[in-house]
Parts: structure tokens; C-alpha cells; sequence
């Protein structure tokens, strides 16, 4: 396969302006990628900093509820920080700092990738400024505060949809104004080559690891593994090290108030193949090729895209991708709080809903891995608005 | 035939930018009379796409505006058409890839040469990317115009052979929108492209006023303005094209 290219997929549709930095990323990584200095010293923060490896925890309780698969929960949820982004962001900040950069932007929805950006940037030393859309400021304004209190910039972005493409929009244009000192730590495995290839890579130490563990505890491979998909780097990360294996890969999509409506962010499920932030993948949009305005409670997948990559797991049939509404998620939300005791991200909670519905549908011998993304306290707020009940933050 | 090269001949081209339907179809062909009329020698008409990732807020307004219209690549074309009726003058189109890519390469393209389009820019297509649309924008006789940059370096050499119609030399780092400084290598960039084509060099990003305009035409074949004339127009509405036509006047003349 041509570099940067998933089958018809990724690619670098940039302008000119951005061209030979891209480059220089692309060989700085392939530098880095084997070096061994660098990767023990992403290895020690990750496991002396971020807490990995994570866990991955047989949800007994669940497992006897659903009734059909034995379900493990990759536990990104308790890493620091609070989500499987730490993951990226250590090795791109880290990769920054190599490249004597002094300065890191990002983009956020939710605020997890801002908020990880943030902290590995204080962490290593480098100024940090995080857009993220109006509307997602709004809905996340605890993220927001997290963000200051690490020593980052917030920069609230007004423009189109005020969401999380938005706010890749305006960390573009930043960036072309200013390349020297920054560099851009996308957080999903999209945007141009070579970002779904690095997040993907450093995401993927979320099966490297679950793998080894399930053959610790199961002695087989799981039948499936499920993770909810935005851009896709959870769901990247935990597929990538089962993708030559027998196992089923699935992705849980925004749906929204459904898919049936305009009201959902669900890529694979309703767009159509296009060219927009770096990349030819899918996106929602309109009939003239106009990226569509999407929805999802969860500010985390609320993007009108998807990682070629996983277009192109899509295109050849490895993986499939389910939508899952709005209704379903919060739901699940619920739902694993009392079961498991463990409140998840919203995000998370849409792959929990697919579980849900296909977990019964197996037997006792299978296994069922699904990736907790990320913890649940920033949504809590949200939640209770949601069952129309308004607790101050 | 192509008509973008006429645009240089004998003098320094006045690209003018405006963005298509804003703030409606109507008005957009009249400006365009009205600014060739002034002394633009080539117009870059602008298909608005709900995210312009190179654009400043200038343009990026406009291009929300001009979508809310709902504008779409075939009210663009009718405008294009309109003003093919009454003007020779050499029109390039200027959008991003999606809105291209869904209409269908060929039926664009093809579309381009029926109503008379002598050219492409394409912000986010860039050099290794160009296999999208050049074979195609060839067969049609619409020029693709290659954007250089002042972090290009090595690359100017490479993209400047491949030059069709004119070049687009970004003046400065980041988005367009008016500015006051321009990056201190163009003149440099300007003589690595003659050393291996003559194709014109236009500089584009920022340039606003009459002293930008000689200084640059110093160096280049033609400048081109965008978001002060999207300004003007922010500001004037449906009458703006008598300030129009003074700006571009004064631009040239001054």
C-alpha cells in the first residue's frame, strides 16, 4: 500500500504552506519510531506517569446480567488524565520536545485530548494553547477549567458549527501561521499522513497490551472486541494488534437522535466518501459536498468524519460499524454505573450500548473485550440535564 | 483557448478575488464587470465551501454567507456563464477539493470549459496530491494552478516545472486576511521559479493597498487581492459597486 494510503483512503490534502513540515514530521517519527532511547522514555511515562498498563477487568457482575459472553473491560478510563488519549499525547509532546519545538496546539471535543495535551505539555515543559468549539466550551466548561489550571491557553471557537471540526478547522489555521516553533498534536487517528499512522501507533499499546492479558486470563483470543468510534483512536488502538486475528472488530458510531434523522454524527452509517481536514475518508455531508452539521450528546464523537484507516476496515469488511443513538448511551451510562460502579465516559457508554444488545446474542464460550475509553465525571452534569434534572456544577 | 495568460501581457496582472454569491448570484456578475471595468485583469471566483481551512474570517464570513444563500457549484457556473455573455476576461475558480471531488472530477471540469473557467485553485490540493484532478483539468483546457509557499523550499523548484497558467505564491505564513508584512524571501522564491519556467508569478495573502501593490509588482507578474474586496462588499451589500470599482482603480493606479 502507497504511504499515508489505507486503500483508497487518507492521503495528505493540505496546503502548500503546510507541505514540508508534514514531511519533516513523517521522517522525524520514522526516526524515532525505533529508536530505543525514545521509546524507553515514553515507555517509563507511560508507565511511571500515565499508570499503564491498564487493566483489563472481568465485569463479572455484567458477564451474569447480559447473559451470553464473558465481558472484560479495558480499563483506559483510570489511566491519568482520565482517558486513552494520554497515550498519544505523551508520544507526540515527547516528539515535540525532540524536534526542539517549544510550543504544542491541539484541538478538543470533549475536552479529553485538550486536557491531555495540556498536561503532557506541562509535564515536558511546552507552552500549550487547546481550541475547542463554543458549544462544547459550554457543555464541558470542567475540561475548560482543567485545561487552565495545567497552564494551557483555551481558545473558545465561534466559527461554523462551534464543535469539534470547528476546532480542527482553527488549529489548521493556526498552524499554518505558525510551524516553527509548534507542532500540532492531533488527537484521532485522522487529519493528513502521518497522523492516523502515529496516533494509531501509539494508541495501539491498548491491544498490544489487552491481547497479551486475555490470553493471561482466557488463554484464547476474544471473539470480539468493541469500542466506540469518533475520529476512531480508541477504537484504532484497541483493533490494531487483533486485526490479523480471528476476532471481531466492532465500531459504535454517534447516531444521534438516530440515523434516520440529520441529527447524528453515525460517518460510516450515513456519509459518503470525501476529501476534508487531511484526509479522503467519509464524512457527513450534503449534496454539494458541504460538511453537515452533526450531532451527538457526546462532544467526544461529535465529528463528521472517521480515520481512513478505519474506512478502510470498513471497505474490506474487517470491521463492522454500528450506531448507536443518544437514548442507547445514556442508557448504558446508567446502566454500568449501577452494575459495575464505574461511571464512563458518554463516549465509552455508546460502546457499552452495543454490548448490551450483543453480548446475549453469544454463548458462554465467548469473549467479549470493550474499551472504556475514558471516565465519566465530565459528563455527569450533562447526564442529569439530560433526565431534566439541573444540578450546578 | 486559454485566456489567463492575457492577463499578463504587457503589464502586471490585478487578480481580484470575490467569493461567489455574496451577497447574492446577481451581484456577483456585476462586480465582476464592474471591477474589469476598473482594471482587473483576471477574476478568482470563489465556490464557498462550509469549511475554508485557508481562509481568514474575512472570507470566511463571506463564504458562509454566500452558503446560508444556498449557493451551489451550478449557480457558480451560471455566474460564470453570465458574465462569459458580455466579458472575455480571464476567470479562474478558486474552492477546496470536496465540493470538486463530489460534483465528479470529469462533469466539473467539463463544466469549466462549457460556460468558460481558464483555471483552478485549490488550496488544499497540493503537489502530491495534484494526481486528483490534473489529468482531468487538462483534458478540459482549465489551467490548475500550483500554490508555492514561503516554507516550500526544495519544493519550489520541483512545483514550478509543473506550472500551468499562473503561480500562486502565498506572500506569508498563515491564512489569508489583510495584512501589513509580506515574508522577506518572495523575491528569492520568484527567481528559483524563472530559473525553470516562464510562467507568471502572482502573489496572493494579504495584500491591500496601493504601496503593497508596488512593492510587489517589483518582484512579481501580478498580485492578487481577496479579502479587501470581500470586505468591501461585507460592508456595501447589494451597492458596492461604486467603492468597488475605486478600490481596484486606486489599487492599479495609485
Amino acid at each position: 500500500m502507497e504511504t499515508g494510503r489505507y486503500g483508497i483512503h487518507g492521503g495528505q490534502y493540505i496546503p502548500e504552506t503546510l507541505m514540508n513540515e508534514i514531511h519533516k514530521i513523517e521522517d522525524t517519527y520514522e526516526y524515532y519510531k525505533n529508536n530505543k532511547d525514545f521509546q524507553d522514555e515514553l515507555s517509563q511515562l507511560l508507565n511511571e506517569y500515565a499508570g499503564r498498563p491498564s487493566l483489563l477487568y472481568y465485569a463479572k457482575k455484567m458477564t451474569e446480567d447480559l447473559g451470553g459472553a464473558k465481558v472484560y473491560l479495558k480499563r483506559e478510563d483510570l489511566n491519568h488524565t482520565g482517558s486513552h488519549k494520554i497515550n498519544n499525547v505523551l508520544g507526540q509532546v515527547l516528539m515535540a520536545k525532540k524536534m526542539g519545538k517549544t510550543r504544542v496546539i491541539a484541538e478538543t471535543g470533549a475536552g479529553q485530548h485538550g486536557v491531555a495535551t495540556a498536561t503532557a505539555a506541562a509535564l515536558l515543559g511546552l507552552k500549550c494553547e487547546i481550541f475547542m468549539g463554543k458549544e462544547d466550551t459550554d457543555r464541558q466548561s470542567l475540561n475548560v477549567y482543567r485545561m487552565k489550571l495545567l497552564g494551557a491557553q483555551v481558545h473558545s471557537v465561534t466559527t461554523g458549527t462551534m464543535t469539534l471540526k470547528d476546532a480542527v478547522n482553527e488549529a489548521m489555521r493556526e498552524w499554518t501561521k505558525r510551524i516553527d516553533d509548534t507542532l500540532y498534536v492531533l488527537g484521532s487517528v485522522m487529519g493528513p499522513h502521518p497522523f492516523p499512522m502515529i496516533v494509531r501507533d501509539f494508541q495501539s499499546i491498548i491491544s498490544k497490551e489487552a491481547r497479551k492479558q486475555i490470553f493471561e486470563y482466557e488463554g484464547k483470543l476474544p471473539t470480539a472486541v468493541i469500542a466506540c468510534v469518533g475520529g476512531g483512536s480508541n477504537a484504532m488502538g484497541i483493533f490494531y494488534h487483533f486485526i490479523n486475528d480471528p476476532v471481531q472488530l466492532i465500531g459504535c458510531e454517534a447516531a444521534g437522535k438516530g440515523v434516520d434523522t440529520a441529527l447524528n454524527a453515525a460517518t460510516i452509517n450515513t456519509g459518503t466518501l470525501g476529501i476534508f481536514h487531511g484526509m479522503k475518508s467519509y464524512f457527513c455531508q450534503d449534496e454539494n459536498g458541504q460538511i453537515a452539521p452533526v450531532y451527538s450528546i457526546s462532544a467526544g464523537l461529535d465529528y463528521p468524519g472517521i480515520g481512513p484507516e478505519h474506512a478502510h476496515l470498513y471497505d474490506t469488511k474487517r470491521a463492522q460499524y454500528v450506531p448507536i443513538t443518544d437514548d442507547e448511551a445514556v442508557e448504558a451510562f446508567e446502566y454500568i454505573a449501577k452494575t459495575e460502579g464505574i461511571i464512563c465516559a458518554i463516549e465509552s457508554a455508546h460502546a457499552i450500548a452495543y454490548a448490551k444488545k450483543y453480548v446475549p446474542t453469544l454463548s458462554s464460550d465467548d469473549v467479549v473485550i470493550i474499551c472504556l475509553s475514558g471516565r465519566g465525571d465530565k459528563d455527569v452534569a450533562a447526564i442529569a440535564k439530560y433526565r431534566g434534572i439541573d444540578i450546578h456544577e | 483557448m486559454n485566456r489567463i495568460k492575457n492577463a499578463f501581457r504587457n503589464q502586471k496582472a490585478f487578480i481580484a478575488f470575490l467569493t461567489a454569491g455574496d451577497p447574492i448570484p446577481q451581484k456577483t456578475v456585476e462586480y465582476i464587470l464592474e471591477m474589469e471595468k476598473a482594471g482587473a485583469s483576471l477574476i478568482e471566483i470563489g465556490i464557498p465551501f462550509s469549511d475554508p481551512v485557508a481562509e481568514g474570517p474575512i472570507i470566511q464570513e463571506a463564504n458562509l454567507r454566500a452558503l446560508k444563500q444556498g449557493i451551489t457549484p451550478n449557480q457558480v457556473f451560471d455566474i460564470v456563464q453570465a458574465v462569459r455573455q458580455v466579458s472575455n476576461i480571464p476567470i479562474c475558480l478558486m474552492t477546496y477539493l470536496n465540493p470538486v471531488f463530489h460534483y465528479g472530477y470529469e462533469r466539473f471540469f467539463q463544466k469549466c470549459q462549457n460556460v468558460g473557467v481558464d483555471g483552478i485553485i485549490i488550496p488544499d490540493c497540493p503537489f502530491e496530491e495534484s494526481h486528483e484532478v490534473k489529468d482531468i483539468s487538462k483534458k478540459y483546457q482549465v489551467h490548475f494552478i500550483h500554490m508555492i509557499a514561503p516554507t516550500s523550499k526544495e519544493r519550489v523548484l520541483q512545483i514550478a516545472k509543473e506550472a500551468q497558467g499562473f503561480i500562486y505564491l502565498v506572500s506569508s505564513m498563515g491564512v489569508t486576511g489583510v495584512r501589513e508584512s509580506f515574508s522577506s524571501n518572495l523575491s528569492a522564491i520568484v527567481n528559483t521559479i524563472r530559473s525553470v519556467t516562464d510562467t507568471p508569478v502572482a502573489v496572493g495573502f494579504g495584500i491591500h493597498s496601493p504601496e503593497q501593490v508596488q512593492k510587489i509588482s517589483q518582484i512579481a507578474d501580478g498580485i492578487i487581492v481577496g479579502s479587501a474586496i470581500v470586505d468591501i462588499i461585507k460592508i456595501y451589500g447589494e451597492n458596492a459597486h461604486q467603492p468597488l470599482h475605486q478600490y481596484v482603480k486606486k489599487m492599479i493606479n495609485d
